[in-house]
C-alpha cells in the first residue's frame, strides 16, 4: 500500500511537467495562491477575483480574440521557498509556458526575479515588489504596474499637503512614521526623508516590530512628538492594532494615512470604532456598481461557478484581484496585436506588457471607470505612470475621498534610476538601450 | 537474504570501528553516492533540482547541525534559522567586501560567524537547562533577525533589506544550470554530513552524549562543561551559517532577515524530532518529510483538478500532513531513523525469523 503510494506520487510528480495538450489555442496563467498561511484572507480574495475574471473573459468573449485562458493553482501558504517550487513546476506548462507571474508575495517576487530573467517569463507585481524594478533599462521582465510603495508615499503627502491647504503649508509640521519594521515597512524611509527636505517637514522613524501585536511604547513616543499626521505602513494584525493605540492615546483617526495594505476591510472592521475616519492609499475603490464586477457576477456567478464566497465580492481585496485580471489580460491582448491572436510565450507576453496602455476609452470598454487609473508602459518606465487615490474608512465601508493623484515622478524617478543602477553594479547587469528596443 | 552479515569477520579496531561495518551497507552507500552524483543530474529536470532536491539537501545541512546540538548534546534550541540567517548574510557580505575570496571559503567564513554568534547565545546554556533554555535561544532568533533588519550595514544599506547573492563563479566558471548549482549544494553537504558522522563518533561526540544523558555525572567522569557544551553550540551553528549562506546563494538567490523567522526555526527542529532525535540519517529523512510531502500533497490535490474545490484542497493538504506527523510519531516516537533501524534489525533475519 505504502509503495503504491509513493509510486503513484513520483508517477504524478514526474507528470506535472510532460502533459502535453491538445488544445493549442490556449493561454496558460499561473496562480501561486496562498489560501492557507498568515496571509490567507488577501491570496484567496486577490487570486479568487484574478481567476474570476479571466473565467468571465472566458465565458462572455471565448478569452483573448479566441484564445482561451487557462489557469491552475498551486499553493505557497505565502512561504519564498514554496513559492520557487510553484515557479519552477508551473513555468514551462503546455502549450506556450507561463504568461506572466504574479505572487503577490514581495519576498518571492525578490526570490524569482533572477529566475525570470532566464527563463524570459514576466513577472507583474501590481502594488508591491521592488520599487526600482519600475526602470525597465535594468529589469527587463519585471512590471510594478500601478504604483510602486515609493510613489505612493509620495501621494500621501500630496494629499496631507491639499489637506493642509497647499503644499507650502507643510513647512515645520511634524510627520510620524510608523512602520513595520521589516524590509517592506523600511523601503519608504529614503523617500519619506527626500520628501521632508523638499517640503520642510520633519518626519520620525517609529519601528513596530513583527507582528505587531504590542504598540503601547511606540504610540507613547508617538504622543510625545505630537505630530500632525501620522503615516502607517502597517501589515496584517499590526494595522488594527494601531488604529486602538491610536485612539487611547487620543490621536484623531482621520489623520492617519496608511498604505494599501492597510486598507482592505479586514485591516479595520477588528478595531471597530477605532478605526471610523482612517485613511489609506488605494488603486482601486471598492464596490460592485462597476460594469467588470456586474459581468464578473452576470458571467461567472449566475451560472453557479466563481472561485471566492460571493459576499467578498466588492471587498477591497476582490477587487484587487479583478485590476489584477484587467492588466494582466489587456498585457496579452497588446501582446497579441503585435505577435498575432495566438497562444503566447513568456516573452512575447513581455512585450505586451512593455506597451500596455490603458486609456480612458479602454477603461470605458472595459467597465472600469474610475476603478482603475490610466496607465502607459515604456521600455523605461514598467511602472507605467499610474495614480493613487485615497480612501476613509466610515465604519461599515470604504469611501473614496480624493481624485486621482500623481506621484511626485520627478522625486522618485532619480532614486528609482539610482537604485537600479546600484543593482546593474551588483549583479553585472548591462542597462538595455532603450532607444533599440522596438 | 540479501542482509546477512555472516561471515564478514572484523580482524582489527578499524574494521570493527568503521562506519560502516556491514558490507552491505557500504555498497548501499555507495550506490546511494553514486546514484546523487551521477545519476540524478543526468536524468532529473530543472524543476526536481533547482527546486526539491537542493532545498532538500540545504535543510538537511540545518537539520544535522541542529541535531547536534539538540540531538547528541542534549541542549534544545530554537535558534536555528537565526543562525541560518547570521551564515547567510555573512557570507553576502564577504563576497561583498572582499570579492577576490573564492565562494567555498565564503561559505566557511560564513559558518564561522555563525559559529562565533552560535557561542554567543550559547552562553546561557552553562546555567540553564531544558525548556527553558530553548526559550533563552528564542532570544537570538528575535534579536538577529531584528538586528539585521535594523542596521543597514548587514545588506548593504539596501533599502528594502534584501541580500542578493552575487554570480555564483566557481574555478573560473559561472554556475547558472541547476544541476552545477545542485552538485555544488550536494557536495558540500555530503562532505559536511561526513564530518558530522565522524564527529558524533569520536571523543567529542561521546562527551556531549554524556552530558546529554546526564551533566552532573559527565562532568564527575570528567567532561569539561564550558568547552563541550560551548563546542555544541559553535558546531551546531557553524552547520546552520553554512546551510544558511547555501540557501541564500544557491537556493533562493535573493533573501531577507524573515526569510529566517521562527517559523524556519521550527521547520528544523520538527525535522530532526520526526526524522530521528541523536541520528544523522534522520536528519536527511526528516528534512525529506518536511520539505517533500507538502509538496507531494499539493500536486495530489492538483491531480484530482476540478472534482475537488481547490479551497478544500488546500486545506486538506495541511490536515493530511498534521495527521501524518501525529501517525509517524505514534507509530516511532523515536522517528523515521529509528523505523528504518528496525527494518534493518528484521531484514537480518528475514525470511527465517526464529
Amino acid at each position: 500500500m505504502k509503495n503504491n503510494l509513493l509510486i503513484s506520487a513520483i508517477a504524478g510528480i514526474l507528470s506535472v511537467g510532460s502533459v502535453v495538450s491538445n488544445a493549442a489555442e490556449e493561454q496558460f496563467v499561473p496562480i501561486p495562491i496562498y489560501r492557507t498561511g498568515p496571509y490567507a484572507a488577501g491570496g484567496a480574495a486577490v487570486f479568487g477575483g484574478f481567476m474570476d475574471y479571466m473565467a468571465m473573459l472566458n465565458a462572455r468573449d471565448g478569452g483573448i480574440n479566441g484564445v482561451k485562458l487557462t489557469w491552475e493553482e498551486c499553493e505557497t501558504a505565502y512561504k519564498p521557498d514554496r513559492g520557487i517550487e510553484c515557479y519552477e513546476r508551473m513555468k514551462d506548462h503546455p502549450p506556450t509556458g507561463a504568461a506572466m507571474f504574479n505572487f503577490l508575495n514581495t519576498p518571492m517576487t525578490y526570490a524569482a526575479m533572477e529566475r525570470t530573467d532566464k527563463d524570459k517569463i514576466p513577472i507583474v507585481s501590481i502594488g508591491y515588489g521592488r520599487a526600482d524594478s519600475a526602470d525597465g533599462r535594468v529589469f527587463p521582465y519585471v512590471f510594478p504596474l500601478a504604483t510602486t510603495y515609493w510613489n505612493q508615499t509620495t501621494t500621501k503627502i500630496k494629499f496631507i499637503g491639499a489637506k493642509e491647504g497647499g503644499m507650502d503649508k507643510l513647512k515645520g509640521k511634524k510627520i510620524a512614521h510608523v512602520y513595520h519594521d521589516s524590509g517592506f515597512g523600511k523601503e519608504t524611509i529614503p523617500v519619506l526623508e527626500a520628501l521632508a527636505k523638499k517640503h520642510g517637514f520633519t518626519v520620525q522613524h517609529y519601528p513596530v516590530a513583527h507582528p505587531g501585536l504590542e504598540q503601547k511604547a511606540v504610540w507613547l513616543q508617538v504622543r510625545q512628538q505630537a505630530p500632525d499626521w501620522v503615516i502607517l505602513r502597517g501589515w496584517g494584525v499590526m494595522n488594527p492594532t494601531a488604529l486602538k493605540e491610536s485612539k487611547r492615546i487620543g490621536f484623531p483617526t482621520d489623520h492617519i494615512v496608511g498604505v494599501w495594505w492597510s486598507g482592505s476591510e479586514e485591516d479595520v472592521i477588528p478595531a471597530g470604532d477605532a478605526a471610523k475616519g482612517f485613511i489609506t492609499a488605494a488603486f482601486h475603490p471598492g464596490g460592485k456598481e462597476f460594469g467588470v464586477i456586474k459581468d464578473v457576477e452576470k458571467f461567472v456567478y449566475e451560472k453557479g461557478n466563481g472561485a471566492v464566497d460571493k459576499k467578498i465580492i466588492g471587498s477591497i481585496y476582490y477587487n484587487r484581484g479583478i485590476i489584477h485580471g484587467i492588466l494582466n489580460t489587456e498585457a496579452i491582448r497588446s501582446a497579441q496585436e503585435h505577435f498575432g491572436k495566438k497562444a503566447l510565450t513568456g516573452e512575447q507576453v513581455r512585450w505586451g506588457l512593455e506597451h500596455l496602455t490603458i486609456d480612458e476609452a479602454m477603461l470605458k470598454k472595459l467597465g472600469a471607470e474610475g476603478f482603475l487609473s490610466t496607465m502607459k508602459t515604456t521600455c523605461e518606465d514598467h511602472e507605467g505612470s499610474g495614480k493613487v487615490r485615497f480612501q476613509q474608512w466610515d465604519g461599515t465601508k470604504w469611501n473614496s475621498v480624493s481624485d486621482w493623484i500623481t506621484p511626485d515622478y520627478e522625486l522618485t524617478r532619480p532614486m528609482v534610476e539610482a537604485s537600479a543602477m546600484q543593482y546593474a553594479k551588483e549583479k553585472g547587469v548591462t542597462p538595455r538601450d532603450c532607444s533599440k528596443e522596438k | 537474504m540479501f542482509y546477512r552479515e555472516c561471515g564478514q569477520f572484523k580482524s582489527g579496531y578499524a574494521a570493527d570501528q568503521a562506519i560502516f561495518p556491514i558490507l552491505q551497507d557500504k555498497i548501499a552507500m555507495g550506490v546511494l553516492l553514486a546514484v546523487a552524483f551521477i545519476v540524478v543530474p543526468l536524468v532529473a529536470t530543472e524543476y526536481w533540482l533547482g527546486s526539491i532536491l537542493i532545498p532538500f539537501l540545504i535543510l538537511s545541512l540545518a537539520a544535522i547541525g541542529l541535531n547536534i546540538l539538540t540531538g547528541y548534546a542534549g541542549q534544545l534550541s530554537l535558534g536555528s534559522a537565526a543562525f541560518m540567517a547570521v551564515g547567510a548574510f555573512a557570507a553576502y557580505n564577504f563576497a561583498l567586501r572582499l570579492p577576490m575570496l573564492p565562494l567555498v571559503v565564503d561559505f566557511i567564513l560564513a559558518g564561522v560567524v555563525a559559529a562565533a554568534v552560535g557561542i554567543l547565545f550559547g552562553l546561557p546554556s552553562l546555567r540553564i537547562k531544558g525548556f527553558y533554555l530553548a526559550v533563552a535561544t528564542l532570544a537570538a532568533q528575535f534579536f538577529i533577525t531584528w538586528g539585521l533588519t535594523r542596521f543597514g550595514w548587514f545588506s548593504n544599506n539596501s533599502a528594502s533589506g534584501v541580500i542578493t547573492a552575487p554570480r555564483i563563479m566557481m574555478f573560473g566558471y559561472e554556475l547558472t544550470s541547476a544541476s552545477s548549482r545542485y552538485l555544488l549544494t550536494l557536495s558540500i553537504v555530503a562532505v559536511f554530513a561526513l564530518l558530522a558522522k565522524n564527529m558524533v563518533r569520536s571523543q567529542i561526540g561521546r562527551a556531549w552524549m554524556a552530558i546529554r544523558d546526564m551533566d552532573i555525572a559527565a562532568e564527575v567522569i570528567g567532561i569539561k562543561m564550558l568547552q563541550t557544551k560551548l563546542l555544541a553550540f559553535a558546531v551546531s551553528s557553524f552547520y546552520c551559517g553554512v546551510a544558511g549562506a547555501l540557501w541564500a546563494f544557491l537556493y533562493l538567490g535573493t533573501v531577507d532577515a524573515q526569510a529566517f523567522d521562527l517559523n524556519r526555526s521550527f521547520e528544523i527542529l520538527f525535522m530532526i524530532i520526526i526524522g530521528g532525535v541523536g541520528s544523522i540519517l534522520g536528519s536527511f529523512l526528516g528534512a525529506a518529510f518536511i520539505v517533500l510531502l507538502p509538496i507531494f500533497l499539493n500536486v495530489v490535490a492538483g491531480l484530482f483538478g476540478s472534482s475537488l474545490h481547490a479551497d478544500t484542497a488546500s486545506h486538506f493538504e495541511v490536515m493530511i500532513f498534521g495527521a501524518l506527523i501525529i501517525f509517524f510519531l505514534i507509530v516511532e516516537p523515536h522517528g523515521l531513523a529509528r523505523l528504518w533501524q528496525i527494518t534493518k534489525e528484521k531484514l537480518r533475519l528475514w525470511p527465517f525469523p526464529h
